[in-house]
Parts: C-alpha cells; sequence; structure tokens
C-alpha cells in the first residue's frame, strides 16, 4: 500500500484511482453482519407459510390468492438450465421465506422509532437514513443547496424480509409521487398495486418469477402522478442479512403519462460460507411520453476465492413501454453474487418507445454472470441500444445473453448492440450469445462484438507513468466501461468506478 | 443441451426402421453400428432443441421425403466451363456412365461403397470418426443418422498438388427420391485439392462431408446447392485441420424450400486457418425458401485464424437463419477469430435470425462478430437512379455489392466468376 507521500508525488495521476486501490485491500467491504434478533418463518416453502407471509403484511384476500396461484404454478415448473451457469441444486426447502428483525414487531410510525442497530447498519454502509429523515424535518430544507457530495436521494431501505424505513416520504407526497414499502402499497394503494402488479411479469413467466410472485414480502412501489418530474432520485437499498435466508423483494414502478423518474437499487450481503438465494422481481409500467431510468449497482457477496459462499442471484426485471414515445433505461453494474442471471428486458409496445440497456459486469475468483437483456420491438419507430461491457478475471465465467426480436408490425425499428469483452488471466472464460430475429424490412439491426485482453501498450504507458500492474489495469478497465459509467447517475458513477477495481483486486500477477 | 423430450412418433419410427448394411468390412460395420448409437442416445430433433427452434427438422425426420420435381432448365450448369473431374451421382446413387474414369494424379479416388467391404483401408480411421467428434456441446443427429445408413459416397486421399478440381454433380430425377451420401476425403501433408459439388442431389438429400486437413494441406470447397424449388437437403461438412493447415468452403444457396448446412471444424494445429462462406438468395413467392447455416468453429491451437461470412438476400417471406460459433479453448492464445452474418430483406415479409456467439476461455485472442439486418439503402439507391441506373438494375448492383464480400472466399477467380454469374441470372429471373 502507499502512503501519503506516494500520494502527493504522483502528479496527474486520478485521485479517484489512487484512492480506489488505496482501498483494494480492504476486499469486500459489506461483509460484516448485524447481530440482531430475528424472526423467522419456519424453514421450508408451503402453502402454510405463503399464507403466514400474507398474514404478517396484513394483506388483503385477492393478494393471498394470487401468491397462491403463482405458488401452484412453479410446483409444476422446472429450473432453467440453458444459462452457462454450474452450480450445484439449489435444496428449496432448506431455506428461510421469511425473515423480519424482532425490533420490527410493531411497525415504526417514523424513523426515530426504528431500531438503533437497523440506522447503523446502513450509516456503515454509508446509506445516512436518520440524515435524510432530519434533514427532511427541518423546514425549508429543501431550498437548501444540494449538500456536499450530491443531490438528495429518497431511500427505502429493505433488510431481510421487511422495509426498515423510506425518507423524503411526505416531501415526495406533495408532489403527489407515491414511494413506499410495496407491502404498503398493497394496503394503501390495492388499486393501483392490483392493476399494475404482474402486468409485466405474470406469476407464472419463469420458475424464479413465479417463486418471487409466491413469496415476495416487501420491495418498492413507486407511482409518478401524470406531468411529475420526480423531484428527487429514488432509490432502495437492499440488504440480506440472516443467514440461510432468501431475499425475494418486488419492485413495481408505474410512470403515468409524460412523468419521468430516475431510481437507483443497491444491494449488498454479509460474508457468509454457505450460499443463499436472491430471486428478485423488478416491473415497471412506463406510459405515453413518460421516461423511467433505473440503475443498479449490484454488490451481493460474491463468495470467497475458492468459491465458498455468496448470493445465487436470480432476478427478473421487465420494463413495458406501454404507450407511445415512453422511455426506459436500464443501467446495471453487475460486480458481485456468485452466480448472476439477470435479463432486465424492454418491451417496446408505443409506437417511437425507446429501450436502453448499459452493462457492465464483472466477475472476479470463482463468480459465473450470465446476464443481458431482451429487446421486443412490437411498436412502429422504436429504437433501443445494447451497450454491454463484460470483464472476466480469475477463474471466472461471463456470459452476455441477448434477443433482440423485430415484429413485422414493428416498421422502422432500429436497434444498436455492442458487446465487448475482456479477459484477464487464462483460467477464465467470456463469452457472448446473442439472437437477433428481425421480421421486417424497413427495420435496422446491428450487432457488433469484440473480445480481447487488456492492451499491452496501454498498461505500458500507464506503467511508465509509475501506476504499479494493478493501478493500470484498474485504469484500463474504467476507461473500457467508460460508456456504460457515463450513463449512471453521478454518485452511482463513482462507486461503480471504484467497484470496477475493488472487483478485480488480486487478479493481477 | 441433449435434453431428452418425448419425441414425436415419426421419429420414433424412423429410428425404428433404420437397419445397418450387413455386408461390410468388420471395421465399417462398427463404425456404423457406433453412430446408430450415438443417434439414439441423442434422438432426433424437434423445434424445442435449442438449435433447432428456428429450423423445423420434421421434413428430414419424416420416414418418406416430401415429394419434390426435379427443376427443368436449358442454362447450363454450373462449372461446366470449368476443367475439372466430375464425379456424378444420380438421385444418391453414383453413376460410372456419366462419371469420369476416377483418376487423377497425386490422388486417390475410390467409391464408398467399395471402399466399406476392404478388410484393411485407411478410411477406418476417418468413417464417422470425424462424425463422432462433432457431437459435443450440441448434437448433430442427423450427421449421425447419414454414417449409420449412407449407401454411397467418394473417398479421396491427396498426396501432391491435384492437378484439376473434383467435381461431385448430384441430380435429380425422380420426385420421391431420399439420398443420404458420405464422402472422406483426406488431405495428406502439404498436399492441395479443390472440391466442387453441385445439384440438388434428391427430393431429400442428408449429405456428409469429413475432411481431414494434415499439416500444411490445403482444401478448397465451393458448392451450388441445386436450383430445384422444393428441394431439402441437410448437409454437414466436419473438417479438422492439422498446424498450417487450410480449409476453406463457399456456398451458394439459390432457391430450395429448405436447406440446413451445418460446418463443424477444428483447428488442432498452430497457424491452421479456416474460411467458411455462404451466399443465400431466397424468393419466397411461389415456392418456400428457408435456409439454416449452423457453424462451431474451435479454436484449439495457438495462432489460428477463422473467418465465417454468410450473406442471405431475403424476398417474399423468405427465411434466412445464421447460427454461428466460435469457441477458443484456453491453449489457443493469439488466436484471430472472425464472424460475420448480415441479411439483406428486399421486402417487408422476410425474417432473418442470427445467433452469432463466441465462447472464449483464452485471453491474449482477437474475436470479433458482427451481424446486421435491413432493406437496401435507399440513398445509395437514389445514387445510382440520380446516374440514370434504372431501379431494377441499381437494386441488382447494390445486391451484388452486399455479397460481394462471400464471395471473396473463393480464391479460384473463375469459379468466383462462374458463381456471381448465377447470381446475376438468379436476379434477372426474378425482376419485373
Amino acid at each position: 500500500m502507499m502512503d501519503g507521500d506516494d500520494l502527493r508525488i504522483r502528479e496527474g495521476v486520478d485521485r479517484e484511482t489512487v484512492e480506489t486501490v488505496k482501498s483494494v485491500g480492504e476486499r469486500y467491504k459489506y461483509g460484516f453482519s448485524t447481530d440482531i434478533e430475528t424472526e423467522f418463518a419456519p424453514k421450508g416453502l408451503d402453502e402454510d407459510i405463503i399464507r403466514l407471509i400474507s398474514e404478517k403484511n396484513e394483506e388483503p384476500e385477492w393478494m393471498l390468492e394470487w401468491r397462491l396461484g403463482a405458488y401452484r404454478r412453479w410446483l409444476r415448473m422446472e429450473e432453467p438450465r440453458w444459462a452457462m451457469l454450474d452450480y450445484p441444486v439449489i435444496d428449496y426447502q432448506d431455506q428461510y421465506y421469511y425473515a423480519k428483525p424482532k425490533s420490527m414487531e410493531k411497525r415504526p410510525k417514523s424513523l426515530d422509532e426504528v431500531d438503533p442497530k437497523l440506522l447503523e447498519t446502513y450509516e456503515k454502509l454509508g446509506i445516512p437514513l436518520r440524515e435524510q429523515m432530519i434533514l427532511a424535518g427541518v423546514e425549508g430544507a429543501e431550498q437548501l443547496p444540494p449538500a456536499e457530495g450530491g443531490r438528495r436521494v429518497a431511500v427505502d431501505a429493505v433488510f431481510d424480509s421487511v422495509s426498515v424505513g423510506t425518507t423524503f416520504q411526505e416531501e415526495l407526497k406533495k408532489a403527489g409521487v407515491i414511494f413506499c414499502p410495496i407491502s404498503e402499497a398493497i394496503r394503501e394503494h390495492p388499486d393501483l398495486v392490483r392493476k399494475y402488479l404482474g402486468s409485466v411479469v405474470p406469476q407464472g413467466d419463469n420458475f424464479f418469477a413465479a417463486l418471487n410472485s409466491a413469496v415476495f414480502s416487501d420491495g418498492s412501489f413507486v407511482y409518478v402522478p401524470p406531468g411529475v418530474r420526480c423531484p428527487m432520485e429514488l432509490s432502495t437499498y437492499f440488504r440480506i442479512n440472516a443467514e440461510k435466508t432468501g431475499q425475494f423483494e418486488r419492485t413495481l414502478i408505474i410512470a403515468d403519462k409524460g412523468s419521468y423518474v430516475s431510481y437507483l437499487e443497491g444491494c449488498t450481503a454479509p460474508m457468509r460460507d454457505t450460499t443463499q438465494l436472491h430471486a428478485a422481481v423488478v416491473e415497471i409500467v412506463v406510459l405515453e411520453d413518460a421516461e423511467v431510468k433505473y440503475s443498479t449497482v449490484q454488490n451481493w457477496y460474491p463468495g470467497d476465492e475458492e468459491g465458498r459462499g455468496g448470493i445465487y442471484n436470480f432476478v427478473t426485471k421487465r420494463a413495458d413501454c406501454r404507450e407511445a414515445r415512453a422511455k426506459i433505461s436500464w443501467t446495471q453494474v453487475e460486480t458481485g453474487s456468485a452466480i448472476t442471471w439477470k435479463y432486465p428486458s424492454c418491451i417496446l409496445r408505443g409506437d417511437e418507445s425507446q429501450g436502453e440497456f448499459y452493462s457492465i459486469a464483472i466477475t472476479n475468483n470463482r463468480q459465473q454472470a450470465d446476464t443481458g437483456t431482451k429487446m421486443l420491438h412490437l411498436g412502429r419507430n422504436t429504437r433501443s441500444r445494447i451497450v454491454s461491457k463484460g470483464i472476466s478475471a480469475g477463474r471466472s465465467q461471463n456470459t452476455y445473453r441477448g434477443l433482440v426480436r423485430i415484429h413485422p408490425r414493428a416498421t422502422g425499428s432500429r436497434n444498436f448492440t455492442q458487446c465487448d469483452s475482456l479477459l484477464i488471466g487464462n483460467e477464465c472464460g467470456a463469452h457472448t450469445v446473442p439472437y437477433i430475429d428481425v421480421r421486417n424490412n424497413s427495420s435496422r439491426v446491428e450487432h457488433e462484438a469484440t473480445t480481447s485482453k487488456v492492451d499491452e501498450d496501454q498498461l505500458f504507458y500507464c506503467r511508465q507513468r509509475g501506476m504499479d500492474e494493478e493501478e493500470a489495469v484498474a485504469l484500463v478497465v474504467n476507461g473500457f466501461c467508460r460508456e456504460v459509467l457515463q450513463a449512471l447517475p453521478m454518485e452511482f458513477a463513482m462507486e461503480a468506478q471504484q467497484l470496477v477495481a475493488i472487483s478485480l483486486e488480486g487478479s493481477v500477477g | 443441451m441433449a435434453e431428452v423430450h418425448e419425441r414425436d412418433n415419426p421419429a420414433e419410427a424412423r429410428l425404428a426402421a433404420i437397419r445397418l448394411p450387413e455386408e461390410e468390412a468388420g471395421w465399417a460395420r462398427a463404425a456404423r453400428a457406433a453412430a446408430l448409437a450415438r443417434l439414439r442416445r441423442t434422438g432426433l430433433p424437434n423445434q424445442r432443441d435449442e438449435y433447432w427452434r428456428e429450423t423445423d427438422p420434421s421434413a428430414f425426420v419424416a420416414p418418406e421425403p416430401v415429394p419434390a420435381a426435379p427443376l427443368v432448365t436449358d442454362e447450363p450448369p454450373v462449372f461446366d466451363a470449368i476443367d475439372r473431374l466430375k464425379v456424378v451421382f444420380v438421385d444418391g446413387v453414383f453413376d460410372p456412365e456419366a462419371s469420369d474414369p476416377l483418376a487423377l494424379d497425386h490422388v486417390e479416388i475410390e467409391r464408398l461403397a467399395d471402399v466399406l467391404q476392404a478388410d484393411i483401408h485407411w478410411a477406418r480411421d476417418l468413417f464417422g470418426r470425424l462424425e463422432e467428434t462433432a457431437h459435443d456441446p450440441v448434437p448433430r443427429p442427423f450427421a449421425a443418422l447419414n454414417t449409420a445408413v449412407a449407401g454411397d459416397g467418394i473417398v479421396i486421399r491427396v498426396r501432391g498438388r491435384a492437378p484439376k478440381p473434383i467435381s461431385l454433380i448430384y441430380l435429380h430425377r425422380d420426385d420421391r427420391s431420399d439420398a443420404v451420401l458420405h464422402h472422406l476425403v483426406r488431405i495428406e501433408p502439404g498436399a492441395e485439392l479443390t472440391l466442387l459439388e453441385n445439384g440438388p442431389a434428391a427430393a431429400r438429400f442428408n449429405q456428409l462431408l469429413e475432411v481431414e486437413v494434415a499439416a500444411g494441406g490445403s482444401f478448397h470447397h465451393v458448392r451450388a446447392q441445386g436450383r430445384d424449388h422444393e428441394r431439402r437437403a441437410v448437409t454437414h461438412l466436419v473438417g479438422r485441420v492439422a498446424e498450417g493447415g487450410v480449409l476453406k468452403s463457399f456456398t451458394l444457396t439459390a432457391n430450395g424450400a429448405l436447406s440446413r448446412n451445418e460446418y463443424v471444424v477444428r483447428l488442432e494445429g498452430a497457424e491452421a486457418v479456416t474460411h467458411l462462406a455462404g451466399a443465400a438468395v431466397g424468393d419466397g413467392a411461389v415456392h418456400p425458401f428457408h435456409h439454416d447455416d449452423t457453424i462451431f468453429v474451435t479454436h484449439a491451437a495457438e495462432s489460428c485464424e477463422s473467418r465465417q461470412v454468410f450473406k442471405k438476400v431475403l424476398r417474399n417471406g423468405a427465411v434466412g437463419v445464421f447460427q454461428g460459433k466460435i469457441l477458443v479453448r484456453s491453449v489457443a492464445q493469439k488466436t484471430d477469430g472472425y464472424q460475420l452474418s448480415q441479411g439483406l430483406m428486399l421486402d417487408g415479409d422476410s425474417r432473418f435470425f442470427a445467433k452469432p456467439e463466441l465462447e472464449i476461455y483464452a485471453d491474449d485472442v482477437k474475436c470479433s462478430h458482427g451481424s446486421t439486418c435491413g432493406a437496401i439503402d435507399e440513398e445509395q439507391l437514389f445514387y445510382l437512379r440520380a446516374r440514370g441506373v434504372p431501379r431494377p438494375e441499381a437494386e441488382n448492383l447494390l445486391v451484388l455489392a452486399f455479397l460481394a464480400e462471400a464471395l471473396e472466399e473463393i480464391e479460384d477467380p473463375a469459379l468466383a466468376d462462374d458463381i456471381r454469374a448465377r447470381l446475376e441470372a438468379w436476379l434477372r429471373r426474378r425482376q419485373g
């Protein structure tokens, strides 16, 4: 590690890079666990567990029926095995499907009542819920210039199976934006939930979505009314804490006509020797002229060098651009998880609707990622853009899998896809599996993919200027990911840049 | 990949009806039995199989072929003007009368039916042996079927530079013919051969070509699949290339209800080269047109080069499918892999599907693929028309320009000209 003097000597080296490399030694920063009393539902999954979850969330009857319907479908489904992922058989009965911090037994009315231990956890993760709450309570706070370090962000913090608290709710309410845990939305806004839940990802969409539909316990709900530009960025922070517990969160975002919202998602989990299951569903409905920007920095615990432990991450994310000129933009930085199975998709139904997918997927050690997107062009003059950057190091496997389909009716549509892979070391793999299906001739589809290694000339250049090899690789890789990093909101971009370097730790030399 | 589905009855019936030839040498019978066992393991495919989702294999699975009328035309066949050694098959059966004597300097040419009778023959190391290696990770059931039942074919061993191309001519006479041909080619170190193939062969045609290229050898393959509208063909080229060897293949497909061309090539020695290319032009107006190129190139040695260039021109409901893969093993450092698949749609009805895959386990490689699909560029058309070129001619020019990159893969200029002339004729026929 360098000391302060070194920092001064190396003029011209990006401060960010130096600090990143400095923090490399810390390994997985979020691997601590919170010692807190947790209430579990019995292990395993059956209809009684689903009834219990539904009861705990004080859900109406229709919601329970919906869950049971999903569960019955799930029982008849087979786990998909087509992805380039190799993992042992998952015992779905050897998991807890509901875990809730004891202190959350009585739903706290405000963050004041939340267990300080929980708030501390989020503080440690860099999400100062309390500070935000205080800020929200101060009159005239909204007139203050953005605090140092960036804009204000409303946060919904989900801890194992429950939402701990949501900040800035009052202020959002003034703008007409609903941002609350989905469990609360089911009680408070049943009409909206009933209308849209499962309308993008139906209960029986796929094995993991069906499982999620049956057992999801919490997640975030967002409704942005017509013509409203959401006054701040919304964010959900997911934290798995309890052992042997799966997290099954469900997010539903509805952007009504002409509205705009930017949504951020972050996730971490403690270091454990056993693997943990995470099967989330995100549904987004975008109506006429509305725009949703969804950014994820996924940093679940990836397991250790030998592939022990880590999160198995099976996620279904889909946005439906239901009406004309709707726009969805997915940006993801996937650095964590032992297994990633994730294909954020865009249904471009409305004429002139647009879908974007920007992705960085980094795998190191024994990690395996099979990720990509689907662009389904159904409306006329629809546009989509895919930029995917895969980086494999260690003994990891990294696959891009994507589908672009232009339906006969989707005349005048356009797709551009670029997927680039970078290999660091000779024991990893980088794979590209695109599907291109074009059914009319007025549309244009272009796909490009390259695979290469870190450029020796670039490394040489960096090293000549006094960087060590690891620093130099981090810099070159950050350059390789530039296009995607630029698509992220600012705070996320900084975090992502650092993550890129940290994830590659130990991959050089 | 090799999921076992409930196979429907035609497949079961077909498998049950297979009878292996009995009057052959022990090694040949063993090779056929092994192929049949492979086939029974994977079963015949259906559209739920990953690599058959876009192409319906049922016409190849059915016990009997769909009848297809031979095309009647006065045009001289392709390669007619080329000096070559002709080997003629009629509905999948060797025709010694129509063929030239099977003799050429530096080349041994034999009939497969004869070779399989011989107790001792070099072909035992090749027959079904390469095909056997082609099933991992994706089964090729029709290749296994071919090894099990093929009745005829040609066996070629080249020990020097062949003075002229060997030309396999497949004539189609019988509406209901069902031909299965199996060819073996061994190119000895430093030897060279050009193999030509043309003609529809039969109503239903299953062809397998096993090619072994030894160090420094070179094999050039140029094929024009017959123009019969209703013919259906499933072909496999399985190749293995040793150090510094070259395997190049080009295929022209115009017409045909169904063509599935699979290529499985392994580059096993350093600096081996393979170039695979195809130009398919299809008009589905009167007869259906479905063309599928499925390619699997494996880099298993250092500093090898592979190129795939496949172009498809589609119109009136024609369907073009490309499934290409480059696999780079961890030993194959300094790989240069390139893959291009493009579709040009002349109207709004056609369909283009592409799945260009890369699977890479070595870090010092240069691999890329590109895939595009669209209509003729209106601006280019406008440019030509502004210079007085009538629209149909301008379109034809742009179609030929689109196909040019694939045609460049044919090394011999005389052969390339011949193929180009066929394409021009196809475009002229479709004008108006």
